[in-house]
């Protein structure tokens, strides 16, 4: 891993005539234990701090919002449900009217609003509610003091982190024309303030200083896009968001996800190979973190080398993760769930894998269970309707949503990304009782 | 349409969910899009139970919609009994699954299952969460205990003059606030007044405990809002007498006590004169006195509420400004018990509305919700939790009841904890420009550490609650604005809102330091 390019060059190489279409991919159907794309709101309302997400749905809906943020107590929430009633099912209320009502209360009540999201979900998608033009008629009534869009977040639309896709995607039309010019770099999905600093900085220190960052920490600071904007994801659920880049003349970036040293590496090494930058400074700005990184790794790899990995479908985090346990930390994965794969955003990826490792995508939730009791891996990555029971079942587990609230990009992260596998197992090893 | 910004209850089939996840043998079928799984969480982690819930749903996706979502029930529930073999299933359908009318009762009747299946018609576009336990719990109690019903019109045979009188505890559910403990509590206690516990239902029962309810001569409601429903048809159907005394706090435990051994025909004085809780000593040691007439604002479930507005009043000796609840079919029971200690009574399911009465009333301590806990965070006053919604700290580890003797030590801990103590308090009354003591810090005794004061002309606190800013159309002079800052901060908002309003009355446009004390004479009549 001296080269810079290796891991890119080792991917293509892997790739070649017919690429990651060779690696076998098990689809399952059944029930799905995951959460719906509402989900996201939980981090997206820290993120865009002058935002609003309204769900617009049933109790269901405001029910699952506060039992996945509600442990936190907030003066000034900054989510809210309208619930539909009786009375808008049976057609006695203008369902138009009623939300035009409750968001000229809301706004009333949050004067400090700057972005309305509308949020679909599965019961207004289902009466077809046209959130769509409700958000630009509620757009041209509140401009220009609040900005109004709306996406979907149901569940029979959306999983987990597809929130973020849907959500960005509607931001995607809302980004000012690019002027010509100068090359832009975009990175693209939700990333932890500190994680977006490093960034900043590695960038800069190659000399790329037109680097902008979807989604913005505040509303008005959208960035422009155009067709010499090339963008990099940084997370591998954004299928629509990309569609839309690339709709608006933006090209997408092929590279690993910036998940430990190699997926990092190669994700630099791709922006850099985009922007022109030469190899040496490349090299000369990521050696010391990249350094800084390998020795983090280093006691976390000699805790976790040879233990078995199973992955529950979560957040489609999961490939570029396994990738990293497998390739950085050696531990051997025996089965990645994802809910969708995108083969061509994880091309990458998928050919860093180690050869024969069982891909499902989607989910039969009794019958994986039933292969995760037989395998007994060393480790189970699932969500929390799974983990407690499993852990009571003598399995050690590491609850998947974890991956997506803290800081794991980055070189600076790669041993908190690796610490978090590594802890199930120093607490099994701590605990006498 | 409505603006939920916190919910008070989940949906009915979250209801439906508690009975089935705390009952043995029972399995639930539901018909839902793919996500509303994550009431699982609800149960593995709030509550951290070591299983899943007995729940299959179907997570139907927009791609199913196009095609037959009925079969798609059919396979899941013909999946379930056989992997899960359950003594009786519970099917229905979650709002989504609602609208589109694939009827999962009519469907499993036609399937011919070896076990009893249970159609829930959970109305979720009307009915939420307590409804839906309530419905579902009367629903599983007509199947099994209906099977040994008599004749109507038949007497219940006379208890056997060797046999201890028999009682069923009903209402504790999976995730319900403190269920655990109070179940514990109330057992030992009727065990110490010589009445044999029948079953506890639904938490621990199986349907075949269900068939046996009707053996018992009479029904404890522990919690009205769960058990009320299936109570009133048992007291019905077996000729059962009905214990509906709740047993939370002193005074409505010993009034608990006696109407149980009214109805067995047993003698408690020796019991009564015997159990004890601290509470009452507590109360009246000197080190109390501070907590006389402090101002409380009450919201919680029915059962909850009315429970806590009598200890508040008659056992801490604080003065209830309001009571409230989110539970509509408990309404008058609310406004009942509000008009008896002069309070005023909110009947919502709107958070806002809660949030704008607290306030407007401005109380020292609120008892509530976790609900209550982000009002009182952002107005800046002590709370504290006693009834559902709550959050995973209030299901803790330590025995934590609610109900008893035991209980009521509980609430004195739970309630006085968050108020500022008593020493405290008068020399925050006295000195107000100490840098560690003051206004904006909280209580020294909850050990965060203190805020940096701010600058000497910006010490006015309080945010201006939401709904219509008063202060903005009457007039402080500056002078009365400082006076006002002088006056202990839990009183303040109290101070502030009195004093407008009889400047309001009198047309006083320019409230001076002399109105402010005009009106602090006016108002401590």
């Amino acid at each position: 891993m001296n080269d810079v390019a290796l891991p890119t060059r080792h991917a293509d190489d892997r790739l070649g005539p017919g690429g990651c279409a060779s690696v076998p991919v098990v689809h399952e159907r059944g029930q799905r234990e995951v959460f719906c794309g509402l989900t996201a709101i939980v981090w997206l309302h820290r993120k865009i701090q002058d935002a609003f997400f309204l769900i617009v749905g049933s109790r269901t809906c405001a029910h699952l919002m506060q039992s996945a943020a509600g442990v936190m107590i907030f003066a000034e929430p900054r989510f809210a449900t309208a619930i539909i009633d009786e009375r808008d099912l049976a057609g006695l209320a203008d369902a138009n009217e009623e939300l035009d009502r409750l968001v000229a209360r809301l706004v009333s009540r949050r004067p400090d609003i700057k972005l309305l999201f509308l949020v679909g979900s599965c019961p207004s998608e289902v009466i077809k509610l046209d959130l769509g033009r409700a958000a630009q008629r509620l757009d041209r009534r509140l401009a220009p003091s609040v900005r109004v869009l709306h996406y979907s977040g149901s569940g029979i639309e959306t999983t987990f982190t597809q929130g973020e896709d849907a959500c960005l995607a509607a931001l995607v039309p809302e980004l000012p024309r690019a002027e010509r010019g100068e090359r832009s770099l975009l990175v693209v999905g939700a990333l932890a303030e500190a994680v977006e600093d490093q960034f900043q900085r590695l960038f800069a220190e190659m000399g790329l200083r037109e680097v902008a960052f979807l989604p913005p920490r505040r509303a008005g600071a959208l960035p422009a896009v155009g067709p010499r904007t090339r963008f990099l994801l940084a997370q591998p659920y954004l299928a629509e968001t990309a569609r839309r880049l690339e709709e608006r003349g933006a090209s997408r970036l092929d590279a690993p996800f910036p998940l430990g040293v190699e997926g990092t590496v190669g994700w630099l090494h791709a922006a850099a190979a985009a922007c022109n930058v030469a190899p040496e400074a490349l090299e000369r700005a990521i050696a010391a973190p990249r350094r800084r990184a390998e020795v983090a790794l280093a006691p976390h790899r000699a805790r976790l080398a040879g233990k078995r990995i199973f992955f529950f479908p979560d957040s489609q985090l999961e490939v570029p993760l396994a990738r990293f346990c497998a390739n950085e930390l050696g531990m051997v994965p025996i089965e990645i769930g994802t809910p969708y794969l995108h083969r061509e955003h994880l091309a990458a990826d998928l050919a860093l894998l180690p050869p024969g490792v069982r891909i499902t995508e989607g989910q039969h939730v009794e019958r994986q269970l039933d292969r995760c009791r037989a395998a007994r891996p060393d480790l189970t990555v699932c969500g929390l309707g799974l983990a407690n029971p499993l852990e009571a079942e003598g399995l050690t587990t590491k609850w998947s949503i974890e991956l997506v609230f803290t800081p794991i990009q980055g070189f600076d992260q790669a041993g908190d990304l690796a610490g978090l596998f590594a802890r199930p197992f120093a607490r099994r090893e701590a605990l006498a009782v | 349409m409505h603006l939920a910004v916190w919910t008070y209850e989940g949906p009915p089939h979250v209801g439906a969910m508690r009975i089935a996840a705390a009952m043995r043998g029972v399995h639930y079928v539901l018909h839902a899009p793919q996500g509303d799984t994550y009431a699982d969480l609800l149960f593995t982690m709030i509550e951290r139970s070591k299983t899943r819930p007995p729940v299959t749903y179907t997570t139907f996706q927009a791609r199913d919609l196009g095609s037959d979502t009925a079969d798609l029930f059919r396979a899941a529930l013909r999946d379930a009994y056989d992997r899960f073999r359950p003594e009786a299933i519970l099917v229905g359908a979650s709002c989504t699954a609602e609208l589109i009318q694939d009827d999962p009762g009519g469907l499993a009747s036609g399937m011919g299952l070896p076990v009893p299946v249970v159609p829930l018609e959970l109305p979720a576009y009307q009915r939420k969460e307590n409804w839906g336990a309530s419905e579902t719990f009367y629903r599983l109690v007509r199947t099994f205990a209906g099977r040994n019903a008599s004749p109507p019109g038949s007497a219940r045979p006379a208890r056997h003059p060797t046999d201890r009188p028999r009682c069923n505890i009903l209402g504790p559910t999976a995730l319900g606030f403190r269920h655990r403990d109070d179940v514990k509590e109330v057992t030992g206690l009727l065990e110490r007044l010589g009445v044999e516990v029948n079953v506890v239902a639904p938490l621990g029962a199986s349907p075949a405990d269900l068939e046996r309810l009707g053996e018992a001569e009479m029904n404890i409601v522990l919690y009205p809002e769960i058990a009320a429903q299936a109570a009133s048809w048992l007291a019905r159907t077996f000729g059962q007498k009905t214990i509906r005394t709740v047993p939370i706090g002193v005074g409505a435990t010993r009034a608990f006590i006696a109407e149980v051994v009214e109805a067995a025909g047993l003698d408690a004085t020796h019991l009564l004169n015997a159990e004890e809780s601290r509470l009452p000593w507590y109360s009246r040691s000197v080190d109390s006195t501070y907590l006389t007439g402090k101002r409380v604002f009450i919201f919680g479930d029915a059962t909850h509420a009315i429970a806590a507005a009598r200890v508040a009043s008659t056992e801490l000796g604080f003065a209830v400004v309001g009571l409230g609840t989110y539970s509509r079919e408990f309404a008058r029971d609310v406004r009942e018990a509000a008009a008896q200690y002069g309070a005023e009574p909110l009947i919502t399911d709107d958070y806002l509305e809660v949030e704008a009465k607290v306030a407007e009333l401005q109380p020292e301590l609120v008892l509530g919700t976790q609900m209550e806990r982000h009002i009182a965070k952002r107005l800046g006053i002590p709370c504290a939790v006693i009834s559902a919604p709550v959050h995973v700290q209030d299901f803790p580890a330590r025995y934590s009841p609610q109900m008893g003797f035991e209980g009521a030590n509980v609430l004195f801990d739970t309630w006085v904890h968050p108020l500022m103590m008593g020493l405290e308090e008068h020399l925050l009354g006295m000195f107000r420009e100490d840098f560690e003591f003051h206004d904006a810090a909280a209580p020294s005794h909850l050990g965060h550490a203190p805020k940096p004061r701010e600058t000497a002309a910006g010490a006015r606190q309080a945010p201006a609650p939401s709904p219509a800013p008063v202060a903005a159309e009457t007039g402080w002079t500056a002078e009365a604005e400082r006076e006002l800052a002088k006056i202990p901060f839990f009183v303040r908002g109290k101070a502030r809102r009195n004093t407008e309003r009889f400047a309001a009355e009198r047309g006083i446009t320019r409230i001076t330091i002399e109105t402010l004390y005009d009106a602090k004479a006016h108002f401590s009549r």
